[in-house]
């Protein structure tokens, strides 16, 4: 009989992990919220790249799409957008059971259903991840990523006098997809001093070759900054935004390499917009409610074939480590191949392996030279934002987190609702748990992990819908 | 001065900390991991009298009651427990269910209970939002909410202010005795001396008292809650189906669920709640959930469109009599229980802990005590040793 292959995402990984288990023999369901696949690569894409080096990155969208039309074109493949994962179940025994509401997240009358599979690969990615900071609440301080899919997906660019700021590769081709949009970029600040930079970067350079087209993708950014003359500053950040209901200027300052301030570099500078990136956090609630392990509390933990904990679960991309695209895409292929059935010790195994070892090489590269200063709370003030969703303070968490009869995970957040609110703690989980590094309590935990209308989950789920792929096959 | 270590920083051991710093007794209190952590943090704060019959635990909901104004009043900050009197009304959408309410409140208000039948324009007038057809619609004034871990870690902030010690992550591991009396607990953190040691462990309250080599017959009950989206001012009291009373008093092992449906300060609405025996498993079951969106949505169509942002679970600690143990071990002097409470905690943490006060100095309680006691046949069954 057929194996059954649930692949949760449709990104680089989830894409990967798709063909992967096509080529292992298995039926797929490929699942992913959004209506087209891609996910986070797809809305950086194509215009920032053609911005930067139309020819090279080009290059690699055409491979992005050249998998996603022989994943969604294959006949054992059943491709469910606009589906997303809900909760996933562990059975009392065999592979967990994964919830899914069809249907557009804003129209009525989604359909739930239940898949159950024979091998699950889980591939959620990550969401940006921003630091606080004093101001960081008002109208106009857009995260990376949300200025990205607002220039991408509604062409609306963010403001006219923008300042990029935070840590990361990812500030590069935000920059130039709002340079292309016709914003005018004051700076690109990066938090990181230059010498944690080039110590990050400098490291193994015999690994540097391999990557090079992603090096040279970096080095074709900052190439078109500098035609722009929009400044690259490393060691310096936002530690403050100010303004009359939304944000009118910035406050910059000099950072030590933990990312404490230099006292007085402050500068101001009038701005109508804010970019921040801290980089990413993985999208762990899906894994944890399966059971799977994590690594340091941060990530999924996979074996060498990205197995996780649990048997029959496998995880690629963004939720096993930051590592970007190339490297999800041949974690996924891996995962699905495994999870597929394909045989460890298979050539094409052998070689996948190869390369995302390769791939993961450089990711390491790249966050050794982008880390998160320990000392970046030094920014903030008592009346500081730090959960936007429900306003909590940083003094009002330090007061919870202080005093030892109410200082448990789970008291902190009833007592001061952080993590309470609509984003259920995603925004503000890492910080929080971060600033009260002995609460406890696991922030990834979330049973329900999309909301459901109370109508939607007292409906009985539709009946087997997976038999659907077995139809289609026989169909042909 | 008397030593009195309290096993547990849940509701029900802050609550008998404070009550016994406040005798003068020299209080320790010892939890395995963090206050308010595990089943208080994951209930809804219930302080009822309406899901009670008559008998020994309507009288320690009653003694309760009339506690916890003046628990709130000592306190620094009454504000942070989110106290809010805002009455329940069970609602009956059948005729049979209809009599059995109407006969169970007719049996509280012989006890004391105010518990007023509204009309459906009445009900109509409190709940407009509710579904119209109700069989039948009672209210009771003096159902109360609180936020439960600010309540718990109020009333531990209150006991260590008075001089209680409490001890964060350390785990009893066993008992000191001599001479067939408690003289103290082996933890994690080393030995701590006691005239009198309060098991008040909730759920794993027997599994406490095996590690002190007693018996105690109390089991995890596993419970599950829905959040909403914050809403506007929707849901005004605590409305639940009558088939809450019958799933409180049941000890089917299988899924029992009513809705009880009110609404948080935060403007979220809350929806309990279910009661299956599953043991420690934790795992949240989707099939549970919708049960408990469709009982919900009986009581509430007009809620089909709210989104649930979250749900949570925790375990009640269940005895089979549904009563609470409170009291001495006769087995183990020294040793005493406060637990039991199921899901009705919260509320009767108050109360339990004056009982096992006056018990403890050989006081007169204000109730009797004694259906309370650990050697009834349903805490301690005959014939098993530890």
């Amino acid at each position: 009989m057929t194996r059954r292959v649930v692949v949760v995402g449709a990104g680089p990984a989830g894409l990967g992990a798709a063909a992967g288990a096509l080529r292992a023999g298995a039926a797929v369901t490929l699942l992913d919220a959004a209506e087209n696949p891609g996910g986070q690569y797809h809305r950086m894409l194509p215009g920032a790249f053609a911005a930067a080096d139309p020819g090279r990155l080009h290059h690699g969208w055409r491979g992005f799409e050249r998998l996603r039309d022989h994943v969604l074109g294959h006949a054992r493949c059943d491709w469910w957008p606009e589906s997303a994962v809900w909760a996933v179940e562990r059975p009392d025994r065999g592979v967990p059971h994964v919830h899914v509401l069809r249907g557009e997240a804003d129209g009525a009358g989604r359909a739930r259903h239940v898949l159950v599979p024979d091998a699950l690969v889980l591939a959620p990615g990550a969401h940006d991840r921003v630091l606080p900071f004093p101001g960081w609440e008002l109208p106009g301080v857009h995260t990376a990523g949300a200025a990205q899919a607002l220039v991408k997906g509604e062409r609306l660019v963010i403001g006219d006098s923008v300042l990029i700021a935070g840590t990361g590769p990812f500030l590069l081709p935000v920059a130039a997809s709002l340079l292309d949009a016709g914003a005018a970029v004051h700076g690109v600040l990066e938090a990181n001093t230059a010498s944690t930079v080039a110590r990050g970067w400098g490291r193994r350079p015999w690994e540097l070759p391999a990557e090079s087209g992603k090096a040279g993708e970096l080095a074709g950014y900052l190439g078109l900054l500098a035609r722009r003359r929009v400044p690259y500053r490393t060691g310096r950040a936002v530690v403050e935004a100010r303004g009359d209901g939304r944000v009118e200027e910035a406050v910059t300052a000099r950072l030590r390499p933990d990312w404490s301030v230099v006292p007085g570099t402050e500068r101001t500078i009038a701005v109508d917009a804010l970019c921040v990136t801290h980089g990413f956090s993985p999208r762990l609630e899906l894994p944890v409610a399966a059971g799977c392990a994590l690594r340091d509390g941060a990530f999924t933990e996979v074996d060498a074939d990205q197995r996780t904990s649990v048997p029959g679960v496998h995880a690629a991309g963004e939720i096993t480590g930051i590592a970007g695209a190339q490297a999800a895409r041949t974690e996924g292929l891996l995962a699905g191949w495994i999870a597929g059935g394909g045989a460890p010790d298979a050539p094409e195994a052998v070689r996948t392996r190869r390369s995302r070892d390769r791939a993961r090489a450089f990711a390491a590269r790249l966050a050794a030279a982008h880390p998160i200063g320990a000392a970046w709370p030094g920014w903030l003030r008592p009346e500081t934002v730090v959960c936007r969703c429900e306003e909590t303070t940083y003094g009002a968490l330090l007061s919870a987190g202080g005093d030892p009869s109410r200082n448990s995970a789970h008291a902190v957040r009833l007592g001061t609702r952080a993590g309470l609110g609509p984003c259920q703690g995603r925004i503000c989980g890492p910080t929080v748990a971060e600033l009260l590094p002995d609460a406890g309590g696991n922030p990834h935990h979330r049973p329900v992990a999309q909301p459901i209308r109370l109508g939607e989950l007292a409906q009985p789920p539709v009946e087997n819908p997976i038999e659907n792929t077995d139809r289609k096959e026989s169909a042909r | 001065m008397t030593r009195v270590v309290v096993l547990g920083a849940g509701i029900v051991g802050a609550a008998c900390a404070r009550e016994l710093t406040a005798a003068g007794c020299a209080v320790t209190v010892v939890e395995r991991a963090r206050p308010a952590a595990a089943t208080t943090a994951h209930g809804e704060g219930n302080i009822l009298v309406s899901d009670k019959e008559p008998g020994p635990e309507l009288e320690l909901a009653r003694l309760s009651l009339r506690l916890w104004p003046r628990l709130l009043e000592a306190l620094p900050d009454p504000e942070a427990v989110e106290w809010e009197a805002k009455g329940g009304i069970v609602v009956a959408t059948t005729p049979e269910g209809a009599a059995a309410l109407r006969a169970f409140a007719a049996g509280q208000r012989a006890a004391g209970i105010t518990a007023a039948e509204l009309d459906a324009a009445a009900f109509a007038d409190a709940e407009p939002h509710a579904v119209k057809d109700v069989a039948a619609a009672v209210h009771y004034p003096e159902d109360a909410q609180v936020q439960p871990a600010a309540a718990a870690t109020a009333l531990l902030g209150a006991a260590v202010r008075a001089g209680a010690v409490l001890r964060t992550g350390c785990e009893v591991t066993g008992a000191v005795t001599r001479k067939g009396r408690i003289t103290g607990v082996r933890t994690t953190g080393g030995t701590v001396g006691a005239d009198a040691v309060v098991n008040a462990a909730g759920p794993w309250s027997g599994e406490v008292a095996a590690r002190l080599g007693v018996r105690l017959d109390v089991r995890p009950r596993r419970g599950e809650v829905l959040v909403t989206a914050p809403l506007p001012p929707t849901v005004f009291h605590k409305v639940y189906d009558a088939d809450y009373v019958g799933a409180v008093g049941s000890g089917e092992a299988g899924l029992q669920a009513s809705a009880v449906v009110e609404s948080t300060r935060a403007g979220t609405v809350l929806i309990g709640s279910t009661r299956r025996r599953a043991g420690f498993n934790d795992r949240i079951r989707p099939g549970v959930l919708s049960v408990l969106a469709a009982r919900a949505l009986r009581l509430f169509p007009s809620l089909a469109g709210v989104p649930v942002m979250r749900a949570y679970g925790g375990f009640r600690p269940y005895v089979a009599d549904h009563l609470p143990v409170i009291g001495p071990d006769p087995e183990l002097a020294g040793l005493w229980h406060a637990t039991g409470h199921e899901g009705a905690g919260i509320g009767l943490s108050a109360g339990t802990a004056a009982v096992l006060r006056d018990l403890m100095l050989g006081r007169e309680p204000e109730i009797d005590a004694a259906p309370f006691r650990v050697d009834r046949p349903a805490v301690r069954p005959e014939g098993r040793a530890a």
